[in-house]
């Protein structure tokens, strides 16, 4: 059976985009983060590896941060979705972006955005309690420190290696509160 | 990639009707490993029914104790949970020693125990693989063969299980519950995987259109002495070399009730039965933790690209046992 004829099926697909509503026709093989790059023009999340392995596609989707290029766009529908460039607000940075600038986590910056949107999420992850593979004590709070930070933050590759730099400024946003903003 | 159709679910009875009554369609839970196999050309399906949005996201308790996981309980909500932190610490250890925290928040209870294999030629469309394509061949055997299993394998198959979850709740035996065209069953977790055999395309006894709607956790007041130990390339995201759950009771310096199961080493999550016999009564000592693993391991058939598997995984037990051993000997002062 020659199935590579079936005929490509289009959907509507509405978005919530960093606090705007959003609608494109799609294909439904497009992934999230092609229909918010090529459809949408938000070129903030970023193609990697397009498979889940490098983190630089992280959207927060409903509140959580996420892999964009393994959600289908269609499965997204009526979603909230937020990156990083949706986090600043009146032309202020998020605490976590200004971490980021201040403790040098970044060199080229292609993961940047993936790197803000999955901090922002292990912030607020650590406040409602959610341990780690690192955390001893599972029935304790959770205090982030660098091997917690490392160990959350681990589903985002940097290749230029600002790993130091990227520990260091989700640790100083989480002192600073910036779990509080979303 | 193949065009689809896409439909989102009403309800679960109406998904398996729609999946059963179509050879071509599949269930879509968050798509984690079915998005990339998409793309890899792995997976065709011509109609994706999308499950994840059903009611199945809740962790309830059941009456006489222990929980009900629904299907589509997101693994970084199930490890989070207060009562399996407590209650079934090997289960919360196994869903945080896997993947990401983006894949934790996505990624389904029920779709964790349905992945597939990271075998490279399984996920390689160029490549024979008997598990793809059924009679085309196994690349992995004279291959690369680091990820792969050296227990129950085949001559057809000799990928793994990639799931660090599944070999968690392999220690809790848990009922798998299933709806199907024909009604809802309960399926034993130790029945719910299969070993290669002669037909390793089938990775579960589930059939086409069969949808699972949750896991029941029995109440298992030994499984708060519990953990899980996972040895990997690296020390974050990635997948099992070899990892053991386990579970001990110690009376008085000898083995109470103990169970054991084996990942990265199978074809199924590997529940490693003659060791626990082997260890039930016998002193809780480092030679006896030894002595369990030789037995479980006396059958075991290793490539030569993964015969390591062995005295890691020999270490692996003996570092779980005698760290579970150590915390009980701590609880009894």
């Amino acid at each position: 059976m020659d199935d590579t004829t079936t005929a490509p099926v289009r959907q509507r697909v509405t978005l919530r985009v960093d606090g705007g509503e959003r609608s494109l026709e799609a294909d439904t093989r497009t992934s999230l983060l092609d229909a918010l790059r090529d459809g949408l023009g938000v070129t903030s999340p970023k193609k990697g590896c397009d498979h889940g392995q490098c983190g630089a596609c992280t959207v927060l989707l409903d509140g959580r941060r996420q892999l964009s290029c393994l959600t289908l766009a269609v499965a997204a529908d009526g979603g909230e979705v937020t990156t990083a460039a949706g986090l600043v607000r009146e032309g202020r940075l998020h605490p976590v972006q200004q971490a980021l600038l201040d403790a040098d986590g970044l060199q080229c910056g292609y993961c940047t955005p993936g790197q803000v949107c999955s901090a922002v999420g292990v912030l607020a992850e650590a406040a409602a309690g959610h341990p780690s593979h690192v955390t001893a004590d599972l029935d304790a709070d959770v205090v982030l420190d660098e091997a917690e930070v490392s160990e959350r933050m681990s589903g985002n590759l940097c290749r230029c290696g600002a790993y130091v730099g990227i520990t260091e400024a989700v640790l100083r946003a989480a002192r600073d509160g910036g779990g509080s903003r979303p | 990639m193949r065009p689809f159709a896409y439909v989102r679910a009403q309800d679960a009875a109406g998904a398996v009707a729609t999946v059963a009554g179509d050879p071509d369609a599949g269930f879509l839970g968050a798509g984690t490993n079915l998005v990339d196999h998409l793309k890899l050309d792995v997976e065709r399906p011509g109609t994706l029914v999308d499950v994840s949005r059903l009611p199945l996201d809740r962790i309830e308790d059941l009456d006489g104790g222990g929980l009900r996981i629904g299907a589509t309980v997101r693994n970084a909500d199930l490890a989070a949970d207060p009562r399996v932190r407590h209650d079934y610490p090997v289960l919360a250890q196994s869903l945080l020693a896997g993947a990401s925290g983006q894949l934790r928040n996505m990624a389904t209870t029920a779709g964790n125990l349905l992945q597939r294999t990271r075998c490279v030629y399984f996920r390689d469309v160029t490549t024979p693989c008997n598990k793809r394509e059924p009679g085309s061949g196994c690349s992995a055997l004279g291959g690369y063969t680091r990820y792969h299993a050296v227990l129950g394998t085949s001559p057809d198959c000799i990928a793994a299980h990639p799931s660090d979850m599944a070999v968690g709740m392999a220690v809790l035996d848990p009922v798998v519950v299933v709806l199907g065209p024909q009604g809802e069953r309960r399926i034993p977790f130790a029945e719910l995987h299969r070993l290669p055999g002669d037909a390793p395309e089938r990775d579960t006894v589930l059939e086409h259109g069969d949808l699972i709607t949750s896991v029941e956790l029995p109440a298992l007041p030994v499984a708060r002495h519990s953990l899980y130990r996972k040895v990997r390339d690296r020390a974050s995201y990635a997948f099992a070399l070899v990892s053991v759950a386990a579970v001990l009771e110690v009376e008085q310096g000898r083995v109470g009730d103990v169970r054991l199961a084996f990942g990265g080493v199978a074809h199924r999550p590997w529940r490693a039965r003659a060791a626990e016999e082997f260890l039930r009564g016998r002193p809780a000592t480092e030679e006896s933790f030894r002595e369990a693993a030789a037995v479980e391991l006396a059958a075991a058939q290793p490539q030569p690209g993964n015969a390591f598997k062995l005295p890691m995984l020999r270490g692996a037990v003996v570092a779980a046992l005698r760290d579970l051993t150590a915390a009980a000997t701590e609880g009894d002062r």
